[in-house]
């Protein structure tokens, strides 16, 4: 029997119009066998739970390279908090120094991919740690 | 060899004596935090020898909001400046000669309202707008295709970017009223050629939009600037700015049929790669910002901004900012490259790239030509896929170290770590920007303001041009907030 596919959601919190990066890894996912929803850019932390939950996907992958990373993923730690989320995979990538790491770590997210991290190392980190619904 | 430089179709540049008689501009794009502080950065750089102004928005300015709004939290003065009244943009502007020094200002969807703002500040300082330099970004089109922002559906947005264009040529004689940018395709990925040919095509809509005005062409394809990103493969970029301006000296004489030279000339401002910059170890960015610099000034670009080497994961600081400038000083004062105009016209392998690069940007311009124009290959999606191919190419390339970068994926270390502003800055900033645009609002005459965003509701849903309304506005203490809302009511927002 073929195992479920990991069901992902990528996501851009924040005004920041930059997506290379999160299209990269979309597409870097769908290569390696998963199910992927990019939201777009410019997205709400409201919007971006509502669409995990809606979809009930196993990871969630956050993107901003604005600087504003702290306070959008808290808004989205939170509401996922908030709405008893549980066993969603969290990961990050964007513009984000290395000082930030354990603080964003603490909100629940377990992994952050600064620039230049190899897309392969992103798609066998999911595959290890994410678990199936 | 193709002709001279000087002489049609500007292939080796656009001048016969290029920097002989004058150099290119200096030009580092530069803004954060709140007016006051970015004020104080100019002001360095003016003091450290830049030579002329480029200011970076935050998103909220970029995409409408006030400091205040709902939708600006976070986001205040992140990646530039804050604006959201004329009183921020008089504080960005303190003691800076608006007849001496050149303005550029990277704004998009809103370019009208802040150009509004500087003839206001301008007219306060009884500064005619004939002497007035600078240039307003206001290509919208990119915005949809790379950048993200955009406000507006493109074709309410062209209009007001139109009407800006329109209202500059006809009255601030030595502005620039766009600059066409490839730099953000070339970020989100596009290749050289890509780059080039959505760069043509878009600036070709903006030509078709301005004669729909009634303007001449010869009256305003002058005033049209470019703005092109300068990469890692060094004779292919130099190639590049070459193909650029043999095929729009073409265009302009044949297809729109100018008869100025002016009007066939392309200038250009170029900006290193941000893409390029590798986080590991950053002191690498300075050689690879030092060559593509290079590549600029070989290629024979009208003004430059050099990337600060810790910019892949932090606005620059005043030192790298400044290390930065240096870079473009120590090529224009020490390594003779200034004395000649185009020293490289006549190598054989430049001159074939650049008839390869040419024939590869037709291709592309035809391509969108059969899929119905430039809107049409944007509302498809044609022209985000070309990049995304792109891209997802080159990244391919990377993962299997067919193309290497240093630091990343060869000669790898561990990481040198980053300071940068912590985020109780940016809270505190937010709060006081909040409290500033509360106060101009409080001080203003309401039933002013009301009576003229009424009359903008009136007039955008018509075709008259909108720039002295919306000078009137500023001038009255509208915000950026306030006129985009009131625009939005009429011409609704692009849903993505």
């Amino acid at each position: 029997m073929q195992a479920k596919k990991i069901k992902a959601l990528i996501a851009k919190p924040g005004l920041d119009g930059h997506d290379r990066g999160a299209i990269a890894v979309s597409q870097a996912l769908r290569d390696a066998g998963m199910e992927v929803l990019y939201t777009g850019i410019r997205q709400t932390p409201q919007h971006i739970v509502e669409t995990a939950i809606q979809e009930d996907v196993d990871v969630l992958g956050l993107s901003c390279l604005s600087g504003a990373h702290m306070s959008l993923f808290k808004e989205v730690t939170s509401l996922l908090k908030k709405n008893k989320v549980k066993g969603l995979l969290i990961f990050a990538g964007g513009i984000i120094p290395d000082d930030d790491i354990p603080k964003i770590k603490k909100m629940g997210i377990k992994q952050v991919f600064p620039p230049g991290s190899p897309l392969s190392e992103i798609v066998s980190f999911i595959q290890k740690s994410a678990q199936k619904k | 060899m193709t002709s001279k430089p000087g002489i049609y179709p500007y292939t080796r540049g656009i001048h016969k004596e290029m920097y002989r008689q004058r150099l290119w501009t200096m030009r580092q794009y530069s803004g954060y935090g709140s007016a006051k502080e970015t004020n104080h950065r100019f002001h360095y750089l003016l003091k450290q020898g830049q030579t002329g102004l480029s200011t970076a928005f935050d998103l909220p300015t970029q995409l409408g909001f006030d400091s205040n709004q709902t939708e600006a939290k976070n986001e205040v003065g992140r990646v530039g400046v804050a604006i959201s009244h004329i009183k921020d943009m008089e504080a960005l502007l303190h003691n800076i000669p608006l007849d001496k020094v050149s303005l550029s200002m990277t704004i998009n969807a809103p370019a009208a309202i802040l150009f509004a703002m500087v003839l206001a500040i301008a007219k306060k300082r009884k500064i005619p707008w004939s002497k007035l330099r600078g240039t307003v970004q206001n290509d919208i089109l990119k915005e949809y295709l790379a950048r993200g922002t955009y406000i507006f559906p493109a074709k309410e947005s062209l209009r007001l970017a139109t009407d800006l264009i329109e209202f500059s040529v006809k009255k601030v004689p030595n502005w620039n009223p766009i600059s066409v940018s490839g730099y953000h395709i070339r970020e989100a990925g596009a290749t050289a050629a890509q780059e080039l040919a959505l760069t043509l095509a878009h600036a070709q809509t903006t030509l078709d939009d301005c004669l729909k005005r009634k303007l001449s062409i010869d009256q305003f394809a002058s005033k049209i600037s470019f703005f092109f990103s300068v990469d890692n493969n060094f004779f292919e970029e130099i190639s590049k700015f070459r193909t650029a301006r043999k095929l729009w000296a073409e265009i302009l004489k044949k297809k729109y049929r100018a008869k100025q030279k002016k009007s066939q000339q392309l200038r250009f401002h170029a900006q290193t790669s941000g893409a390029s910059l590798t986080a590991q170890q950053p002191e690498n960015n300075l050689v690879r910002v030092t060559y593509q610099a290079l590549a600029a000034v070989l290629g024979g670009a009208q003004s430059l901004h050099t990337n600060a080497m810790d910019e892949a994961l932090a606005l620059p600081s005043e030192e790298s900012a400044k290390l930065a400038l240096r870079t473009q000083q120590i090529i224009s004062s020490e390594s003779g490259i200034p004395a000649v105009a185009d020293p490289l016209g006549g190598s054989e392998f430049l001159e074939q790239k650049t008839k390869q690069l040419e024939k590869e940007v037709l291709q592309i311009l035809k391509k969108i030509d059969q899929a119905g124009g430039t809107l049409a290959a944007l509302e498809s999606g044609l022209s985000r896929r070309l990049i995304e191919d792109s891209f997802l190419k080159t990244q391919q390339k990377i993962e299997c170290q067919e193309k290497k970068i240093v630091g990343v994926n060869c000669y790898k270390e561990s990481d040198s770590k980053f300071k940068v502003p912590s985020s109780t800055f940016f809270k505190q900033l937010e709060r006081e920007q909040s409290k500033q645009v509360k106060q101009v609002k409080s001080k203003r005459n309401h039933k002013k303001i009301e009576t003229l965003l009424k009359k903008l509701e009136d007039k955008a849903s018509q075709s008259t041009n909108l720039m002295p309304l919306l000078i009137e506005l500023v001038e009255k203490g509208a915000t950026v907030g306030e006129i985009c809302a009131t625009l939005k009511t009429v011409w609704g927002e692009y849903a993505g």
